[in-house]
């Protein structure tokens, strides 16, 4: 059966040549980056290699890198550092009802300890409102946290704008950037942020290692505490395979950045017209502007998500689904119901994320395997275009 | 590994019984698409026993099974025994679900229950299992609170 895998926003895997840098450290090359001895240095000498590299991807020190655990420990890090360290000057967070869950479920922890939040919300074409933003800033605001790619319809929020407001508010700025890595570019000099969430997974590296830049000059409270590791910011013993793949494949990225937006970009659209021309009543979510490029989140009316997810998984395509019936919790995607997208429509949608690996005969597998999904599905369904929901 | 056992993956697959009656004798609904399930069961009664059901489910892989065995379940039954059926005799007759998703088959017992109490309404019947029934009371029983693992 052939395969077509169409959630790189779910995870990437790990691109042979990330691999192939990574197997020494397993074994030769095993020394604590914290030793003294060689093969200690040799470690270290790894590391600083890969924290350069993630550096040039986004211009910024390498001395501003701190590895971490992966996007969920840079998104907490980000938020609990914070607001243990400026607890004196205030109790207030501004972020965005569309954040991942590491930064929500973040933020709903401080509000038990009696922090304050104030959750935007987005637009038609899924960005914030940038005089919200500034409305919503009190003299208690310490923190405005808000993503730069959203993971579920792939838009992409103003962050120069939103970093120069945060700025001339003497409020710091925090950014996931976990979906944007790699995938739009980022300097983060030119767009000011404070501190930027990253992951490995998503560029074709190993899981379970990320990054969290913290711009030079400022010191937020720690988040783990032991060891000297990580300038004394971050510690624990490095997981010395899982940086080396990371900066691996942040070095791939850079280099190949142009060629993997124009290829991921031209099948998406591919994707999305073929589906939205054969396949009557779906429409796409989000605007396709300044949207990432990989990302094509399309409803499917009057179906269920998980049943598509079903039935195309039967046939060895894998996507996702903001159906409330495929996820632990049993709720409806947040992010498309903050983009107002009713709720019976929200579980008839589909995400679909092309990446480096996918071929336009994927894409043709998809869409024909698909429409017949779909017209299956809607011969079982009791709504109908012309019956309504 | 897989999300759903093999006799839920064939009646999700080759659902059986889909569709709906030319002359039905009693029609019911249950769930709505905002809840992320509903199922309509139409049947077709012949002294006292359902000799055809038909269904249509807008929902996830479990509803769509459970529609397709609960309808397979009742053909041949008479009213009665039908009233009788319930949730957990589906589940078992699927093999199992996950436990999140136990609530979707909830829809097949309330939509049979609703085709038979419409049947019952047209046909000025009684039936002791349908006392004080309502079909149109809170689908509370079809929560979707289930508590998030930590």
């Amino acid at each position: 059966m052939r395969n077509v895998y169409l959630d790189y926003s779910a995870t990437t895997p790990v691109k042979e040549e990330v691999l192939q840098e990574m197997i020494p450290y397993f074994t030769e090359k095993f020394g604590n980056p914290s030793s003294l001895y060689d093969k200690g240095l040799e470690s270290k000498e790894a590391i600083d290699t890969a924290r350069a590299r993630i550096g040039k991807l986004i211009n910024a020190d390498p001395k501003e890198i701190f590895f971490t655990a992966g996007g969920t420990e840079a998104d907490n890090w980000a938020v609990f550092g914070t607001a243990d360290k400026l607890k004196e000057k205030g109790n207030h967070i501004i972020t965005t009802k569309i954040e991942h869950h590491a930064m929500l479920h973040s933020c709903e922890f401080l509000e038990k300890q009696g922090y304050e939040v104030t959750y935007l919300g987005i637009g038609p074409d899924g960005r914030i409102s940038l005089e919200e933003l500034e409305a919503a800033i009190t003299d208690k605001t310490i923190l405005i946290s808000v993503m730069m790619v959203n993971n579920e319809i792939g838009t992409v929020q103003p962050i120069k704008e939103i970093a120069a407001i945060a700025k001339a508010h003497k409020v710091l700025f925090h950014t996931d950037a976990v979906q944007a890595l790699g995938n739009i570019p980022i300097d983060v000099k030119d767009l000011g942020v404070d501190m930027m969430s990253m992951s490995s997974h998503k560029i074709y590296g190993p899981k379970g290692e990320g990054a969290l830049y913290i711009r030079k000059g400022l010191r937020i409270s720690n988040y783990l505490h032991g060891g000297a590791q990580e300038n004394s910011r971050r510690a624990g013993t490095e997981n010395l395979t899982g940086i080396v793949g990371f900066g691996k494949a942040a070095e791939l990225a850079d280099i190949h950045f142009d060629e993997h937006v124009k290829h991921c970009s031209e099948l998406r659209n591919y994707l999305v017209e073929r589906v939205l021309n054969e396949i009557p009543d779906t429409h796409v979510n989000g605007t396709m502007d300044a949207r990432h490029p990989g990302n094509a989140n399309i409803t499917f009316k009057y179906i269920e998500g998980e049943s598509i997810l079903l039935m195309l998984n039967y046939l060895g395509i894998s996507v996702s689904t903001g159906s409330a019936c495929s996820s632990k919790s049993l709720e409806p995607s947040h992010v498309l119901s903050a983009l107002g997208v009713p709720v019976e429509m929200i579980h008839g949608t589909v995400r679909f994320t092309v990446g480096d690996f996918t071929t336009k005969e994927d894409i043709d597998y998809v869409v024909e395997n698909l429409k017949n999904i779909v017209e299956k599905l809607r011969m079982l369904s009791p709504v109908n275009a012309q019956k309504g929901w | 590994m897989a999300l759903y056992n093999d006799t839920v993956m064939e009646h999700f697959m080759n659902p059986k019984n889909v569709g709906e009656l030319e002359n039905p004798d009693g029609t019911g609904t249950y769930g709505s698409p905002v809840c992320g399930d509903m199922m309509q069961i139409q049947i077709k009664v012949e002294d006292e026993t359902i000799v055809d059901a038909k269904f249509k489910t807008f929902g996830c892989g479990s509803a769509i099974a459970s529609s397709s065995m609960a309808t397979s379940m009742i053909i041949g039954k008479t009213i009665e025994e039908a009233l009788a059926l319930t949730n957990k005799e589906i589940i078992n007759e699927l093999g199992g679900l996950p436990p999140v998703k136990v609530h979707c088959s909830v829809l097949a017992d309330k939509a049979i229950k609703n085709a038979i109490y419409d049947y019952a309404q047209k046909n000025g019947k009684v039936y002791a299992a349908l006392e004080g029934y309502d079909p149109n009371e809170d689908e509370d029983e079809h929560d979707h609170d289930v508590p998030e693992e930590e």
